[in-house]
């Protein structure tokens, strides 16, 4: 895999050189980076020298999985690659969590770790670690730098394997003697890779298929994931839409691929899904599914999933069609071109009555909640940020009972507006990841829904968020409890609260913090110590003008909302079962 | 059913665990695993004996080709192939007449005896699985003191319509 060495190409100038340091700049600037996230170490030393001059922002996070988070938002709410910078050892296994919520969700991110010189590696020297064998899981590919005239083309594969058919976070571990090493090498003009062909074309056959099960069909339902957003593929898929009078509900990941104020939208599906959605999956005849995976939290029990209808998988990713449900048509492939491809054949249709059963269910069961006289509601707060935002905001979430109330209260209209950890469902994500997002998406308004429990995984980073003036407004739902662990305990373990309390309520004596406020730690004061604007809300009358008064002044913000401590996610679909199931327990 | 998956993979330091972390991360087994280089020295083929439903053999074929360092990858088991596995059986001979039997029925599979100590011979044989299972089961009946089994290798008998990897 030896590159080219310029000694080839530049034989009639004297070669450059540079060190590997430098080509990590260059080569970071030559795809696109913009800003880089990170944190240093003695193993990154020289990177961070060259680090110095570069024409582009390094932002200091202040944990290594803050940085991935903040690198993964940037490129959720870009769709360009994120880019991030660690030492070697604890630096490296600190980014491992972030790494796994990328590649779960097939994020585009490059992650330069530092690693001890190569004749170090396997002396457990000092900050070793096997970075390769531990991001491997965790990564879509990862490189270990043996010599420094590749590195200017491992660095070009890194973003051409990231940012290419299904994307995922790659790691390049670059040991500390190769960044001072001095090369002639440069980067390639472009990447051709001899195992690796992301280049799916077309297949006309299945088209045809695909086509024909469409016309035939009288109950068809697209299930959209984030593939479509992934793929930039929202206006053909609301094309075949509006073509076809076809309803189309989404997947977490895929919350904005389709206006979910369109007369055809169902909105999520699954779990914590809208009863419409779920019902149409029970009964129609096609499902579509675009840029989805049939996750178990969107399937249920798998067997009956969808029972009556033909299913068509289209994805990029070959290994996803049919891993999970049976599959009658398997399409690979991107999903612009296949959509486009599709479109010609497809005649347009009114399904009349089929959207007549679907526009009843949406009629008869909204998201709704119960709402005592003068109680904070959750999802009340969910409903007036998007009221006092106009529904312009970027959202990012936490995960738990915040994300789903998130999902159901908001409404996305427009594709990488709902930003938030599907597959590996990461606490600590949301605070960290709207950094990102606002670095990303300069002068739009972001909004990060969060718990009392996640928020403070990462509340560290909303000091990078103070530090470079972003206007960001940060909403704790704070309900005392682990809220959504303590729903699954009510609903399935009776009630037996165990290791889900927050607050100082009904704690053992042995830990019960003396003469302290209910709800600890305060985070208004935390919010206030690392220098943001901050305010408590305890009743609903005072929620819009909070919110309002910090969409006024622009300034990092915490509004902690102190809501009712056992408001449960509903509808639920147990996990591993049917819609019939489904508890909907509203008042 | 045991499928039998020829992988050509980059010959780079690293890919043999990928490979093997990528099928045991999933929760599938590998029963047999054999590396070895080919006529190309920047290629590896790999020879992978998998155990599983079909549903189990197509994730891990196409896992397998989506990984960055794979080049290709065949499912031998439903095409045309031959299969081959080198066994090396040490077999204690406790008298004469036991020697003569174990030697009479090596030849019976075309195995050699290669070594042979007072005590005991040593036999090499090739075959596939199913006669090297064979010839084991064979030898039970006497005193088996040590086993060395390289895992299958196989090779298609006519063209392999290329890429597999899509
Ligand atoms: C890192 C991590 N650890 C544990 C979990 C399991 N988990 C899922 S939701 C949840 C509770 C979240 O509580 P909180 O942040 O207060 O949010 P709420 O559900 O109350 O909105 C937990 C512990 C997780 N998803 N991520």
């Amino acid at each position: 895999m030896k590159a080219n060495t310029a000694t080839d190409k530049a034989t009639d100038s004297v070669p450059t050189l540079k060190t590997g340091a430098q080509c990590v700049i260059d080569g970071l600037v030559k795809a696109g980076c913009e800003v880089l996230f990170g944190y240093p170490g003695g193993a990154v030393l020289d990177i961070f020298n060259a680090l110095y001059d570069a024409p582009f922002q390094f932002v200091l996070a202040r944990h290594e999985q803050g940085a991935v988070h903040m690198a993964d938002g940037y490129a959720r709410a870009t769709g360009k690659p994120g880019c991030c910078l660690v030492t070697s050892g604890p630096g490296a296994t600190n980014t491992v969590t972030g790494l796994a919520t990328a590649c779960m969700d097939g994020i585009p991110l490059v992650c330069v770790c530092g690693q001890v010189a190569l004749n170090m590696i396997g002396n457990d020297a000092f900050q070793e670690a096997d970075v390769i064998g531990i991001t491997r899981p965790v990564t879509k590919h990862n490189f270990l730098v043996r010599d420094v005239d590749e590195l200017p083309d491992i660095i070009a594969r890194a973003f051409y394997i990231a940012t290419t058919g299904k994307p995922g976070p790659v790691v390049i571990d670059l040991p500390k003697n190769i960044q001072k090493q001095k090369t002639a090498s440069v980067p390639p003009e472009t990447v051709t890779m001899r195992a690796y062909h992301p280049d799916v074309p077309v297949n006309p056959p299945e088209i045809a298929q695909f086509a024909e099960l469409i016309n035939h069909a009288s109950r068809p339902l697209l299930y959209v994931g984030g593939g479509v957003i992934a793929g930039n593929a929202s206006d053909e898929l609301a094309a075949l839409a509006h073509t076809a009078n076809i309803p189309v509900c989404t997947t977490l990941m895929g919350l904005g691929a389709f206006p979910e104020d369109d007369p055809l939208a169902l909105r999520m599906v699954g779990m914590h899904g809208s009863v419409a959605a779920n019902y149409a999956v029970d009964h129609c005849d096609l499902l579509i599914s675009a840029g989805a995976r049939f996750d178990d939290r969107v399937t249920g029990k798998v067997s009956a999933f969808a029972s009556k209808a033909k299913i068509v998988h289209i994805d990029i990713d070959r290994s996803s069609i049919g891993k999970s449900v049976r599959t009658d048509l398997g399409v690979q492939g991107y999903l612009v071109p296949v959509l486009q491809a599709v479109l010609p054949f497809v005649k347009p249709a009114e399904h009349t009555e089929w959207l007549e059963q679907v526009n009843r269910w949406k009629e008869r069961f909204p998201f709704v909640y119960p709402a005592p006289e003068g109680v904070l509601m959750p999802q009340f707060v969910i409903e007036q940020i998007y009221a006092v935002s106009k529904g312009r905001a970027v959202i990012t979430t936490d995960v738990g009972q915040n994300q789903m109330w998130a999902t159901q209260f908001y409404r996305y209209t427009r594709p990488r507006t709902f930003i938030s950890s599907g597959g590996l469902g990461t606490m600590g994500f949301g605070l960290p990841a709207s950094i990102g997002v606002q670095f990303g998406r300069k002068g739009e308004p972001v909004v990060c829904i969060t718990g009392d429990g996640g928020v403070q995984m990462n509340f560290q980073e909303l000091v990078v968020a103070v530090e470079h003036r972003l206007p960001i407004v940060v909403v704790i739902l704070n309900n005392g409890y682990l809220g959504m662990v303590r729903q699954w305990q009510e609903l399935f373990y009776s009630k037996r609260y165990s290791g889900v309390m927050l607050s100082q309520h009904g704690r053992l004596p042995n830990e019960h913090v003396e003469d302290a406020p209910a709800y600890l730690p305060d985070f208004v004061k935390m919010a206030e110590a690392h220098g943001a604007r901050t305010c408590r809300v305890t009743n609903p009358g005072e929620v819009a003008a909070a919110l309002s008064e910090a969409f006024a002044h622009p300034a990092t913000w915490v509004i902690e909302c102190i809501v009712s401590p056992e408001a449960n996610v509903y509808p639920m679909i147990p996990p591993g079962q049917h819609v019939a199931e489904m508890i909907n327990r509203t008042v | 059913m045991k499928h039998i998956i020829n992988c050509l993979v980059e010959n780079q330091p690293g890919v043999l665990a990928r490979i093997v972390g990528l099928i045991s991360g999933r929760g599938y087994n590998i029963e047999t695993l054999n590396v070895g280089p080919t006529e190309d020295p920047t290629v590896s083929k790999m020879t992978i004996v998998v155990p599983g439903d079909a549903h189990v053999i197509a994730q891990v074929t196409h896992q397998l080709s989506k990984q960055v360092d794979v080049i290709e990858v065949v499912d031998m088991t439903n095409r045309r192939h031959l299969d081959r596995e080198l066994l090396l059986v040490r077999v204690a001979t406790q008298n004469h007449h036991a020697r003569a039997e174990i030697v009479d029925l090596a030849a019976l599979f075309m195995a050699r005896v290669v070594a042979v100590q007072e005590e005991s011979v040593t036999i090499q044989m090739v075959g596939n699985q199913e006669t090297v299972a064979d010839f084991l089961r064979l030898l039970r009946p006497y005193t088996i003191i040590d086993i060395s089994r390289t895992g299958v290798i196989a090779v298609g008998r006519e063209a392999v319509e290329r890429p597999a990897k899509r």
